[in-house]
């Protein structure tokens, strides 16, 4: 028997990777999920925008300003302001590119591409606001054929992509995604009723952002808690019982603020039952959380219906929490009123997003929550207490859906209403998984699904081709998609849903 | 500073792990713990820790008794741990890693991680550790990783190192390189406990050394001692440290591995393009650090890695794309390398583990019903055989010691026909009485003319086992050499240094005179 070594590059099937000798062999298991799902979508948006579409065009209303020269003055200077920055940013990106390796994307911030994106598409509407434009009419059978050859292209690229084993840069999926938008929304607006049909882009918008709040609220819940490494399915659970305690407490006391604190108490009243029980007895984390849930719809339900029904003038007539414009920035066109014309709790969930994000990531808390919820044991031997600081997070991530949970009764509607949460806890941990356990993926995964919980709703008044419960099901089919197929590859913390048992 | 443990004694319900252990460390020097697996050496230093609280005894620092509630407490008093399984969290940077717990801040607790970058090359530069500090753990060699541990420790200002089998993970170099580390910071006055039960380090390194068996503290061993003795004073007993075998009588080859590649689902190649050849009655022992494609190796041949490709014949048959039971069924038998996990069911009785792979065929069963008869007196004829120390055939397998579960594992894989014989790391947690009896166990399958394949981490077990040594390295074939080859030629193959550059690199080091 002879002594044998292998040869570098033999050719087995499974690799192509061109250099075997110096590093370990690496070939890039490339799938054909890819590939096969935007080629599915590509050709559905092809029948759809293409030869489903029909002559009439459809309208798209941009915002019209409550205070004319005050709304110009704040559009110009957004335009100059957008301008400054989208120009370097632009340059950022080029001088990095330039200056690294071959490689290149390697050494580019992965902040910069988004940021510059948002840079140039502020910049977009503030030129739409200078120059007052109030409507874009758009042929449909034009656009739509335009977007379906589109997409077959980018299909095919990846298809082609695929077939010679490469990975399929990023910035395919978001054009389709753009791309496939676009379509759909001008062939659905322009299969509505009418002549003309015209919807308000600026409306669609600032309802989407609006429908997201409790959405926003539940996620980063969701974060806080398995950030540390419990799973909290019980934020339904929080969201409703927010949404009944800042009805009632806002009705008794006659004061909105009083229900809000009402609401932050409750969500995290519903944590501390969650965290005793997993954390202290161990028992399952999403058994105990489904069964909160559970008990918190049946609960508020049977006082809703003894109580509160009885007597709605004393115990649900909460009032609202008032829309606040912040001066100047309310004036922006378009971005403004999206933006800047919120209420408290609006507000609140900015603050929320920003604090969460520099919390984990860049303090001392936050190191060690997430030391916490990947290697619990780690934490516990630098000398952190993994079942306090466990705790305490649960229960602050019980107070953040509680204040969402204010949302429903406070902003939204103003009375508490059977089960008002409709499911939306649910939606929150489908956006907190879209994104990637992150605050700012979660802030916008959740608006996503707000848009089409919204989008839902807008086609619905002005009619459409598709059936309404299929409009219905939007919302829902996207989270499915992008939960399933175009979160990638992403990383939960390591010990999310395992209790902490010392030794 | 002088650590004192007096009388220390940790129960685990009924199970006594530490009984009144005394321990002196003083500063400056390097005290071994020698014991083996099981002793109770890693629960002492949990309890000197902090981890556990002792149920008995006090812990003293410079002559005052202190009480550790917590591991911060430990740190506190200046002692730092090196865990056998890191305390690495592998998504953090190094940076992030050394500054949890002990944080540097700004304002509004911010971090400070400019600080720890600058405590990390500071370290660094005194005891020549090459870290970056950006660099993620989980990318880090664990060489490397484990450096970060004690650099964990120092940025602590610790004054006792406690590094717990520290040794386990790494190759022969890595095990050198540590051995310098742990002389250097002996030199810069810290004092170093030593936990181990591989004799040559021990005797290289130590000061002291204390002797810990069944928990107890059963004396004081000079590191002069020979290795026999200290072997002897560990098990309690005289042991012979070499297998009397006879030289192997190779057959032909009937075990063929062609272009085996194995791909991960990072698209990693785990095992790269092997091929080697197995003739009946020769052992073939693959050697390499842990993580180095074995798993997958014999995962791979046993049927239950996706993505493979190659080619893998046993007489001519090719058992590639075959049931895992097809593969069983051609003759293959297999010890899996954590018998807890893959090799046994915890909670089934001995007689039903002595069947798992059987208990559908005749003679254990006829149609759908199973023949409990039979299967017990089965189970009674091979406890006896192979020596399972057991009140009874109906106990749950999980209440046995490690080397009686890896003995029923070998009695199972070990009762049908075989055409080859693959055992994983098959004595890894045995005491040393067991070790022997596994290793003759291996040796006679082997005289019986059957091909065996044993992938072991422990050098000393590949010696000893091996007729020739297979070395992995990052999933590929270094070399296969025949067993003769001395230690440092393999540990610098097992570095991934083809063969004759390792020769000759291990023969500057010897005329260089450092060490065997």
């Amino acid at each position: 028997m002879s002594t044998t070594t292998t040869q570098p590059g033999s050719g087995t099937p499974a690799g192509n990777a061109p250099d075997r000798s110096g590093k370990p062999g690496v070939s890039e298991l490339v799938s054909w999920k890819a590939g096969i799902g935007l080629s599915l979508l590509a050709i559905l948006g092809t029948v759809l925008f293409g030869f489903m579409s029909n002559s009439k065009s459809a309208g798209f209303g941009i915002a019209e300003a409550a205070n004319e020269a005050a709304s110009n003055v704040a559009a110009w200077v957004t335009l100059v302001l957008a301008l400054l920055l989208s120009a370097w940013l632009g340059y950022l990106w080029f001088v990095r590119r330039r200056s690294g390796p071959a490689s290149g994307s390697g050494q580019l911030p992965g902040w910069l591409p988004p940021a510059t994106v948002a840079a140039v598409v502020v910049l977009g509407l503030a030129a739409l606001g200078v120059a007052k434009v109030s409507k874009i009419t758009l042929p449909s059978a034009a656009i739509g054929w335009i977007a379906a050859v589109i997409l077959l292209g980018l299909a095919g690229y990846t298809v082609y992509l695929t077939q010679a084993k490469k990975a399929t840069p990023r910035w395919v999926g978001g054009t389709f995604a753009a791309v496939f938008l676009i379509g759909f929304m001008v062939w659905i607006v322009a299969g509505g009723n009418g002549d003309e049909p015209s919807i308000s882009l600026a409306g669609l918008i600032a309802g989407s952002v609006t429908l997201a709040v409790p959405l926003v609220f539940g996620s980063l819940s969701g974060v806080l808690c398995e950030r540390v490494g419990v799973v909290n399915i019980a934020i339904e659970g929080q969201l409703l019982l927010g949404a009944f305690s800042a009805a009632v407490v806002a009705t008794v006391t006659h004061n909105v603020y009083a229900g809000l604190v009402a609401a932050a108490v409750a969500g995290s009243l519903v944590s501390l039952v969650l965290a005793v029980v997993s954390i202290k007895y161990l028992v399952n984390q999403i058994i105990v959380g489904v069964v909160l849930n559970v008990l918190i719809s049946g609960l508020t339900s049977f006082l809703f219906s003894t109580l509160l029904t009885a007597d709605p003038e004393g115990l649900n007539k909460p009032g609202r929490l008032p829309p606040v414009d912040i001066p100047f920035l309310s004036d922006i066109p378009i971005i403004g009123p999206i933006l800047f014309h919120q209420s408290l709790v609006g507000y609140l969930m900015y603050v929320a997003v920003i604090v969460v994000y520099l919390g984990l990531f860049h303090t001392k808390w936050g190191l060690r929550v997430r030391a916490v919820g990947e290697h619990p044991q780690a934490a516990d031997t630098v000398g952190i207490n993994v079942n306090r600081t466990r705790f305490w997070n649960v229960l602050m991530g019980g107070a953040i859906a509680g204040i969402g949970g204010s949302f429903f009764t406070l902003v939204s509607v103003d009375a508490f209403s059977k089960d008002m949460s409709g499911g939306r806890g649910y939606i929150a941990l489908a956006a907190l998984i879209f994104g990637r356990w992150n605050p700012i993926g979660a802030f916008l995964a959740a608006l996503l699904f707000g848009f089409a919980d919204n989008l839902q709703s807008v086609i619905t008044i002005i009619g459409s081709p598709v059936p309404s419960q299929f409009m219905a099901m939007l919302p829902y089919a996207l989270t499915v998609f992008a939960v399933a197929g175009l979160v990638g590859r992403s990383r939960p913390p390591a010990a999310s849903g395992i209790p902490y048992v010392k030794g | 500073m002088k650590l004192e443990l007096k009388g220390i004694t940790k129960r685990f319900g009924s199970l006594v792990a530490n009984d009144h252990i005394d321990l002196v460390v003083e500063p400056g020097q390097v005290h071994c713990l020698l014991g083996e697996n099981g002793a109770g050496k890693s629960t002492l230093m949990n309890v000197l820790y902090g981890l556990y609280d002792p149920s008995e005894g006090e812990i003293l620092v410079d002559g005052t008794p202190v009480i550790f509630k917590g591991p911060g407490d430990a740190m506190a008093a200046g002692i730092g741990m090196v865990h056998q399984h890191f305390m690495l969290i592998p998504v953090f940077t190094v940076a992030e890693n050394v500054a949890l717990g002990n944080e540097a801040t700004k304002a509004a607790g911010f971090l400070n991680l400019d600080e720890t970058r600058r405590k990390i090359s500071e370290i660094s530069k005194q005891y020549g550790f090459h870290v970056d500090p950006d660099a993620l753990v989980e990318d880090l060699p664990v060489g490397v990783q484990q450096r970060v541990e004690i650099i964990k420790a120092l940025v602590r200002d610790a004054e006792v190192l406690i590094l717990d089998e520290p040794t386990a993970v790494l190759t022969p170099q890595e095990t050198d390189e540590l051995l310098d580390i742990i002389r250097q910071l002996k030199a810069a006055g810290k004092s170093i406990v030593f936990i181990s039960h591989k004799l040559r380090e021990v005797k290289e390194i130590s000061d002291t050394i204390t002797v810990i068996r069944r928990g107890k503290v059963v004396g004081q061993a000079d590191p002069s001692a020979s290795p026999t003795e200290l072997a002897s004073a560990m098990v309690g007993r005289a042991v012979s440290l070499t297998l009397e075998k006879k030289p192997a009588q190779p057959g032909e080859a009937t075990f063929k591995v062609r272009d085996l590649t194995v791909v991960d689902h990072n698209g990693q190649h785990v095992v790269d393009g092997l091929s080697f050849d197995i003739a009946k009655g020769e052992v073939l022992a693959i050697a390499g650090v842990q993580g180095n494609g074995q798993t997958e190796l014999t995962e791979a041949i046993l049927g239950v890695q996706p993505h493979v490709t190659g080619s893998i014949t046993l007489d001519d048959v090719e058992l590639l794309g075959r049931s895992v039971k097809q593969v069983l069924s051609a003759g293959v038998g297999f010890v899996p390398e954590d018998r807890k996990i893959d090799g046994l069911v915890g909670t089934f009785s001995i007689s039903e583990n002595m069947i798992l792979d059987l208990y559908d065929k005749p003679p254990f069963a006829q149609g759908i019903g199973m023949k409990p008869a039979l299967i017990a007196s089965h189970a009674e004829k091979k406890v006896e055989e192979f020596d399972v120390r057991t009140p009874s055939i109906n106990v749950a397998v999980g209440t046995l010691s490690g080397g009686n579960q890896q003995k029923v594992v070998l009695a199972r894989e070990l009762s049908r026909p075989l055409r080859l014989f693959i055992a994983s790391q098959p004595t890894r947690g045995l005491d040393v009485g067991s070790i022997e009896f596994v290793h003759k166990r291996v040796i006679a399958e082997r005289d019986n003319g059957t091909p065996v394949m044993i992938v072991s981490t422990e050098l000393d077990e590949v010696l000893e086992l091996a007729d020739r040594i297979a070395v992995l390295y990052r999933g590929r074939l270094v070399g296969i050499v025949p067993a003769g080859t001395s230690r440092d030629v393999l540990g610098l193959m097992m570095a991934g240094v083809p063969e004759h550059e390792a020769e000759l690199t291990a023969h500057k080091t010897l005329e260089g005179g450092t060490h065997v």
